[in-house]
């Protein structure tokens, strides 16, 4: 599958749910391709059904019908365990409320994924973990304990963590929805550099001024895409940030 | 997921809420020490039973005149005059595995010496009796055949009447007392044996040969009991079964007749201790086993609350690769951490709290390695235990709804 280059292929996916007796359709038939290098927002309001379609690439769930192949691999026929081993092989996942262990220290945290893929050493690990943080200007905090970071840091860490495993695509939910607005700009200047790089990065937000940051732009609404287009006018976080009064704390 | 990574992740977890883990080990810790307390006094008081029946002859067998009819009324069996000294003759001929024997007769009294006295038992026996009761002579000697043949006036005392009636230390050998007016001349004392298990001072004696106690002193013709070694313990049974054959032919007792006489063996007596003291064991195990189990409980209700307060961590293991297998072993690692450190914590604190019994209560102990084995491998199974249902619960959680969980 590498050859067409699609990390993501998505077809005709459905996934219903039982509600209360109800069925109720969050996605109606969602089809698109995801290619290696693409920074892709999926928009949409509360219950467009992104949350449902964010599951699904992420392997934590699987659709009613239709097709979803990971680099290659289609995870509809995946058992819970092979798709666990996806999620920790293939995906990077940033969530919105960062989700670091507590009182754990940012190289405990960032190499949490290795420690569940026995091919690799702990002094490897470690490594690889200092190397995440590093890309993410954290070298000078290995050591802190997640407590004692602010939120923008917490961010960098658990963005430390989905890059550890060299994952082939980074699944960002609402990753700057807990954070103020100068410090969202540095997160997403941190994602454009990745992007740059050459990362696959989907980001996933309710926020439409998102859009202009990212190379493609994904709409749901109601279960079913609405818009899908490429974002030839990429803004850049890092130029709005310089504009930004500097606080004094940060 | 290799093992040692469960291990740095269950361990680490544990770091991450010392105070907690330290709560549920506290009831690990209490049962596992109770447990092993309870046990080494257990033990410690049987052993301490066992080696006091044996300091009086293990193999020591008594044989007492039984409680006969005489028409209609049933007598005492101290009234009873049925062993003769043929008996015990016959005794020692015949039974292959008696060692020794020896006749006796009792009696008690006040014996005198100068200005003091004092009340005793006074046992007519032979030369045979201080082996059959594990005496030893401390100074002077013990009386001969010839002393008995003549129903000689010599004796032999215990250490309590040496201090009753020489309380300034002087040297008793060779001086009379007086027993019940009759004048006996002593000629040995006995090394001293302090207390029995029941409180009786074994050395609060006077041995004399049997001829003089039963002739000069009660003028009797029959004998109280004839005590007798078995050649050794386990052979306790068999020479009881010789003993009553010769005694039955010796009384001529037809098949149907009772006994006319009981025979007891130490065996018995430690059999019945030892049951007794098993008994107290175990009871004082199972309380302190219930306790184990309370803190078994502790462990499962303490991995529950944690599975649910870490319901979004593991969403978040789950969501970065965890395999159910590995949630399962991170929680149940945990159980079993907290057990067994709780374990060995309650090994050494039980150890030492037998130890402390031992010194100021005065209470004897005896700690068995299998205890410790034992009560170190149950707390690791309750950690097993009861750590499998919650670790359980939190392998089979959705990913996407620990996620989500606030």
């Amino acid at each position: 599958m590498a050859s067409d280059n699609n990390i993501i292929k998505i077809e005709n996916l459905k996934r219903e749910f039982v509600v209360g007796g109800e069925i109720v359709h969050a996605l109606r038939g969602v089809s698109f391709n995801i290619q290696s290098g693409e920074f892709v927002t999926i928009m949409g309001t509360s219950g467009s059904g992104k949350s449902t379609l964010l599951n699904l690439i992420g392997c934590l769930d699987t659709p009613t019908s239709g097709n979803y192949y990971l680099d290659g691999y289609s995870v509809r026929e995946m058992n819970r365990n092979e798709r666990a081993e996806m999620r920790n092989r293939k995906i990077g996942f940033v969530f919105q409320s960062y989700n670091l262990l507590p009182k754990t220290t940012c190289i405990e945290n960032a190499e949490l994924p290795l420690m569940y893929n026995s091919s690799i050493s702990a002094k490897q690990r470690k490594e690889k973990a200092i190397e995440a943080l590093e890309s993410v200007g954290l070298q000078s905090r290995l050591m802190h304990k997640s407590n004692q970071l602010s939120g923008g840091q917490q961010q960098r860490v658990a963005i430390a963590r989905a890059l550890v495993n060299d994952p082939v695509i980074i699944l960002a939910d609402e990753a700057t929805g807990n954070l103020d607005t100068r410090t969202s700009y540095e997160i997403l200047t941190l994602f454009q550099k990745l992007h740059r790089k050459g990362r696959t990065i989907i980001f996933v937000t309710h926020n439409p001024e998102l859009a202009s940051f990212s190379s493609r732009n994904i709409v749901l609404r109601d279960g079913r895409v609405i818009q899908d287009e490429q974002n030839s006018d990429i803004a850049s976080a890092e130029q709005i940030l310089a504009t930004l009064p500097k606080e004094e704390n940060e | 997921m290799n093992i040692a990574n469960l291990f740095r992740i269950a361990f680490r977890a544990i770091n991450n809420n010392k105070l907690r883990a330290i709560l549920t080990m506290l009831g690990i810790i209490i049962g596992v020490a109770s447990v092993i307390t309870m046990l080494a006094i257990g033990q410690g008081t049987k052993e301490s039973i066992i080696g006091n029946i044996e300091q009086m002859g293990s193999n020591m067998i008594t044989i007492r005149p039984g409680a006969d009819m005489r028409g209609p009324v049933r007598q005492s069996s101290a009234d009873m005059q049925s062993l003769k000294y043929e008996d015990y003759e016959a005794i020692l001929k015949e039974c292959t595995y008696v060692a020794e024997a020896t006749p006796m007769v009792n009696t008690s009294g006040q014996v005198i010496y100068g200005n003091n006295n004092t009340p005793t038992s006074i046992y007519g026996v032979n030369d045979s009796y201080l082996n059959i009761r594990k005496l030893e002579i401390d100074k002077g000697e013990m009386f001969t055949e010839t002393d008995i043949k003549t129903s000689a006036k010599v004796c032999v005392i215990g250490k309590t009447v040496l201090d009753n009636l020489f309380p300034n230390g002087e040297d008793p050998i060779g001086q009379n007392i007086r027993i019940n007016k009759i004048p006996f001349k002593i000629i040995g004392t006995l090394v001293a044996k302090g207390d029995n298990n029941m409180g009786m001072d074994q050395d609060d004696l006077i041995l004399a040969p049997f001829s003089a106690v039963q002739k000069r002193m009660l003028s009797i013709t029959h004998l109280n009991s004839i005590i007798v070694s078995a050649v050794n313990e386990e052979m306790s049974e068999a020479a009881i079964e010789e003993i009553t054959e010769v005694l039955r032919n010796q009384h001529k007792k037809k098949a149907t007749d009772e006994d006319d006489f009981s025979i007891h063996s130490q065996q018995e007596m430690m059999e019945m201790m030892s049951s007794t003291t098993g008994m107290l064991t175990l009871l004082l195990a199972s309380i302190a086993g219930i306790s184990l189990l309370v803190g078994g409980i502790g462990i499962m209700n303490i991995m529950f609350v944690s599975v649910t307060e870490r319901t979004k961590e593991i969403g978040l293991r789950m969501s970065i690769g965890a395999k159910g297998k590995d949630i399962l072993w991170q929680f149940l690692i945990e159980a079993i951490l907290i057990s067994v450190a709780g374990g060995l914590i309650g090994v050494l604190l039980g150890v030492s709290l037998a130890f402390i019994i031992e010194h100021f209560a005065h209470i004897a102990v005896a700690i068995q390695v299998y205890t410790v084995i034992l009560s170190f491998s149950i707390c690791t199974a309750i950690g097993i235990f009861f750590g499998w249902y919650p670790a359980k619960k939190a392998s089979n959680l959705d990913p996407i709804e620990a996620l989500r969980y606030e």
